[in-house]
C-alpha cells in the first residue's frame, strides 16, 4: 500500500532500501498524485524535459514554484480585514500561472475558484477560497518534499553505485 | 550548446539556432521555457521581469534565487517595459522572435509587444495562462502574431519558427529583385561567406534575412528553401526616395556606384539592398535608353555646379501675358531614371508688385519628349525679385514656395513635381545680386514628366500658386543645363526665351555629343538689367538654337546619361519619374495654354 510505504520511508530515512525499491516508491508516489488530482499532465512534460544534462531540473522547478507560491500566499494572508480585490486577483492570477507550470492541478483549480470570488467582490468567498488554496498547496508541497527526498536518495544511490 | 552540424545537414537543422527572447515575470515558467528552448536547439534569451515585491531586499533575494537556477548567460532581468526595450536595443545580438507574457504586474506586456514589434520589427508571440477571447483579441490588436496558452507545450515552441519565416517572406515580397537569380546569388554569396563558420557555429539559421543583415555576420547559412515562391513586389519609389537615390548616386559617382554604397548613403530605414540594386539597374537602363533616343549628338559637360545652385544672373521677364508665350523655357529635367519625358515647368510665382513684371513662363512641354528629348534642363535661378513687397512674398525669404505641378499619377509612374525654392529678398535692390542671396536656395527645377501625355495635359495643371501678378525678374544669366540629349529644340519648340541681350557666354556645347552624354550646359547671360523696359518688346522666343548651344542637338542612340557625376540634384525636389510610354519624339507645344502657367522662373 502506498501510504504504508511512504510512512516506512519517512520513518526510516536511511533504511538501506534497494535502488529498485526506491524507484518503485517514487513511481507510486507520483502516480498517486496524478490519480488524486494533485498533478496533471504538465508534470509529465517536466519529467520529460529532464535529461542527462539537467538531472536536477524537476527539483529546481518544484523549488521555484514553492518559493513563488509561498510568497504569494503570505501576501494574500496579510491584510485580511480589508480586501483589495484587484490586488488579490493579481496575486491569484500569478499563483495560477505558477501552479500551471508544475502541473499543480488542484491548486490551479482552487485559484480559478478564488478568482471568481474576486470578480464578484465576495470577501467571504475570497477568504474561503484562500483557505482552500492553502490546503491544496500544502498538501502538494508535502508530497513534493517526499518526492524530492526519494529522488535524492536514488541519485545518491546511483552515484554511490557508480563509484 | 553547439553541436556543429555538417553543412549537408543544415537543412535538417532548420530551424535550429532560432534566437528567441522570452519575457516573463514567473520564474518557474522562465526555467521551464529555458529548458524547452534548449531542447529545441534554439538560442534563447530570457528576460526576467519580476514583480517588485515589497522592498528592494526582497526583490534582490528573489532575483538572485531565480538567477541561481537559470543559466546566467541566458538571463537578464528587468522589471519595466522601458528597461526591457532598452536592453533589447542595446543587445548586439539580434533576436528573431520575442515571446512575452502579458500579465506582468510591473510591466505592461502589451505595451512591450507593441514596441518590440514596431521598433525591432520582430514577430511577437503572446503567452498567458488566460485564454479568454478578449485577451487574445487584445493581443492581436497589439500586433502579436500568435498567442500561446500556458502551459506551453514543446510542440508549440517547435512551431514558432513559422512566424519568423512568414515575416521574412513578407519582407521578401517587398523586395525588388531583378530576378530569382539575383536572390539566389545573394543567398549563395551569403552562404559562401559563412560556410566555414557554419560548420562550427551554433547558429544555423536557415532563414532568409534581409540583405542588410549581411553585415551583421549573423547570417548563418541562408537557404531559401524555395526562392521561386517569393513574389516580387515593388518598393514604391516616391519622388523623395528617388531623389535621395539620385543624390547618393551623384555623390558616389556614377562610375563607382554600387547598390550597397547607395543604400548606405541613402540611409533610408527599411530599404534593402535589393531595392536599391533593382532601382539602379532600372536607372541605368533608362539612361541607356535615353542615349539611344537622343542620338548622341548632344553632349556637354556636366557642370559640376548644378544649375540649381548657380544662378548667374537675372532674368528679365516680360509682364504682359503675351510674354507667356514668349517666355518659355522648356526644361527638361532628367535627373533620374525612368524618365522618358520630362517637361519642366518652372514656376515661380510670386510676388507681385514689381515694377516690371513679366511672367516667366517656363513651360514644359513635352510630350514627345518621351522619346527622346531627354532633355534635362535645369533652370535655376536664384531668384530675386527686386522690389518685391514683402507681403507678396509669402513663400519667399528662404522658404520654398510650394509649387507643385501636377501630378499625373499613373500607376507607379508619373511625374511632376516640382518644388522649388525661390528666394526673393524684397530688400534687395533692383539689381539683386544673386550671390548675395542669403541662403540662396537654388531654384529648382521642375521636372514634369509626362508620360506621353499630351502637352495639353500639362497645361491642365495649374500651378498651385495662383497666378500672381507678373513680376519682373531680373536675371542676368540663366544657366541652362541640359542634361541628356536634347531633341532638336527647333522641332520641339521647346524654347528658351531670354530677353535682353542674351549673351551666350557660357554656353557651350560639347561637341562630343556623339558619345552621348550629355549634359549640356548652357549659360545664357543677359546683360540687360537695364533693358527691362524694353523687355516686353524684345522678349521673344529665344530659340535655343540661337544660343547655338543647343543646335545639333539631336538625340540619337542610347547613351548613358552620365550627368550624374555632377548633378547635385539635391535641390531638385520632388521629381517624379515616370516610366515610359513610348515617346513620340516630338515636342508639342501649345502656346495658347501657357496662360495656365503663369509664373516666372525665378532666380
Amino acid at each position: 500500500m502506498l501510504p504504508l510505504c511512504s510512512r516506512v520511508l519517512l520513518s526510516h530515512p536511511f533504511s538501506p532500501m534497494s535502488l529498485m525499491a526506491l524507484r518503485e516508491q517514487l513511481n507510486m508516489l507520483v502516480n498517486s498524485m496524478y490519480i488524486e488530482g494533485l498533478l496533471d499532465q504538465q508534470f509529465q512534460q517536466l519529467q520529460m524535459l529532464q535529461d542527462a544534462s539537467s538531472p536536477g531540473f524537476v527539483a529546481e522547478v518544484i523549488n521555484l514554484f514553492c518559493e513563488d507560491a509561498e510568497r504569494i500566499l503570505t501576501e494574500l494572508t496579510k491584510d485580511q480585514a480589508v480586501v483589495d480585490f484587484q490586488k488579490v486577483d493579481a496575486y491569484v492570477h500569478q499563483l495560477k500561472g505558477s501552479s500551471s507550470s508544475v502541473g499543480a492541478q488542484n491548486v490551479k483549480l482552487a485559484c480559478i475558484q478564488f478568482r471568481q470570488f474576486c470578480e464578484e467582490n465576495n470577501k467571504d468567498g475570497c477568504l474561503n477560497a484562500l483557505n482552500v488554496v492553502k490546503h491544496h498547496y500544502y498538501l502538494l508541497r508535502n508530497k513534493f518534499d517526499t518526492m524530492l527526498q526519494l529522488e535524492q536518495r536514488i541519485q545518491a544511490y546511483d552515484s554511490k553505485q557508480q563509484n | 550548446m553547439g553541436n556543429p552540424l555538417p553543412a549537408s545537414r543544415a537543412a535538417e537543422a532548420f530551424p535550429a539556432g532560432l534566437r528567441v527572447l522570452i519575457v516573463d515575470d514567473d520564474a518557474t515558467w522562465l526555467k521551464i521555457l529555458e529548458k524547452m528552448l534548449r531542447k529545441c536547439s534554439y538560442q534563447g534569451r530570457l528576460l526576467f521581469a519580476p514583480t517588485i515585491a515589497r522592498g528592494g531586499a526582497a526583490l534582490l533575494l528573489r532575483v538572485s534565487s531565480v538567477l541561481s537556477v537559470l543559466d546566467r548567460d541566458f538571463v537578464t532581468t528587468c522589471s519595466l517595459a522601458t528597461d526591457a526595450l532598452h536592453i533589447l536595443r542595446e543587445r548586439k545580438a539580434r533576436f528573431d522572435i520575442v515571446i512575452s507574457d502579458v500579465n506582468m504586474p510591473d510591466m505592461d506586456g502589451f505595451k512591450l509587444l507593441e514596441h518590440v514589434g514596431l521598433e525591432m520589427d520582430l514577430p511577437v508571440i503572446m503567452m498567458s495562462i488566460d485564454g479568454e477571447t478578449s485577451r487574445v483579441m487584445k493581443g492581436v490588436q497589439h500586433g502579436a502574431c500568435d498567442y500561446l496558452l500556458k502551459p506551453v507545450r514543446m510542440k508549440e515552441l517547435r512551431n514558432i519558427w513559422q512566424h519568423v519565416y512568414r515575416k521574412k517572406m513578407q519582407e521578401l515580397k517587398e523586395v525588388e529583385t531583378h530576378s530569382i537569380d539575383e536572390v539566389i546569388n545573394i543567398l549563395r554569396n551569403g552562404s559562401e561567406d559563412d560556410e566555414d563558420r557554419h560548420l562550427t557555429d551554433e547558429t544555423e539559421m536557415s532563414f532568409m534575412r534581409k540583405r542588410k543583415d549581411v553585415d551583421n555576420k549573423e547570417f548563418g547559412d541562408q537557404e531559401l528553401n524555395d526562392p521561386s515562391t517569393v513574389k516580387k513586389a515593388r518598393v514604391v519609389w516616391s519622388v523623395d526616395l528617388h531623389q535621395k537615390f539620385v543624390n547618393a548616386v551623384d555623390q558616389i559617382g556614377f562610375d563607382k556606384v554600387g547598390p550597397k554604397k547607395i543604400l548606405d548613403l541613402m540611409n533610408v530605414p527599411g530599404l534593402t539592398r535589393e531595392n536599391v540594386a533593382s532601382h539602379l539597374q532600372k536607372y541605368r537602363l533608362y539612361l541607356s535608353r535615353l542615349q539611344k533616343q537622343n542620338g548622341g549628338t548632344c553632349g556637354g559637360n556636366m557642370q559640376s555646379d548644378h544649375i540649381n545652385k548657380t544662378i548667374k544672373g537675372k532674368f528679365g521677364l516680360k509682364s504682359s501675358t503675351n510674354m507667356q508665350q514668349d517666355w518659355e523655357l522648356t526644361k527638361y529635367a532628367c535627373t533620374t531614371e525612368n524618365f522618358r519625358t520630362h517637361g519642366i515647368v518652372a514656376n515661380v510665382a510670386h510676388v507681385s508688385e514689381m515694377n516690371r513684371v513679366a511672367p516667366a513662363q517656363v513651360i514644359a512641354s513635352k510630350k514627345g519628349l518621351v522619346n527622346g528629348a531627354q532633355l534635362g534642363l535645369f533652370l535655376s535661378f536664384k531668384g530675386m525679385l527686386p522690389s518685391i513687397k514683402e507681403k507678396a512674398c509669402k513663400p519667399l525669404h528662404d522658404e520654398r514656395p510650394v509649387m507643385q505641378l501636377m501630378q499625373y499619377p499613373e500607376q507607379e509612374n508619373y511625374s511632376i513635381s516640382e518644388g522649388y525654392s525661390c528666394l526673393a529678398n524684397p530688400d534687395q535692390d533692383h539689381e539683386p545680386c544673386f550671390d548675395h542671396l542669403p541662403s540662396s536656395q537654388p531654384l529648382v527645377t521642375l521636372a514634369t514628366c509626362t508620360n506621353g501625355k499630351d502637352m495639353k495635359d500639362l497645361y491642365e495643371m495649374k500651378p498651385l500658386q495662383p497666378a500672381m501678378p507678373p513680376m519682373a525678374c531680373m536675371i542676368d544669366s540663366v544657366s541652362i543645363q541640359v542634361k541628356h540629349g536634347l531633341v532638336n529644340l527647333q522641332d520641339t519648340g521647346a524654347i528658351c526665351k531670354l530677353e535682353g541681350s542674351p549673351c551666350i557666354e557660357d554656353c557651350y556645347v560639347d561637341e562630343t555629343c556623339n558619345q552621348g552624354c550629355f549634359p549640356l550646359t548652357c549659360e545664357v547671360s543677359l546683360k540687360s538689367k537695364s533693358d527691362l523696359d524694353s523687355m516686353p518688346e524684345d522678349l521673344h522666343l529665344y530659340s535655343v538654337q540661337k544660343l547655338g548651344c543647343l543646335e545639333n542637338v539631336s538625340c540619337s542612340g542610347p547613351e548613358i546619361y552620365q550627368y550624374i557625376d555632377s548633378v547635385p540634384a539635391s535641390e531638385v525636389q520632388s521629381i517624379n519619374w515616370c516610366e515610359g510610354s513610348e515617346p513620340s519624339g516630338e515636342y508639342l507645344y501649345d502656346p495658347v495654354d501657357y496662360s495656365l502657367i503663369d509664373e516666372y522662373l525665378f532666380a
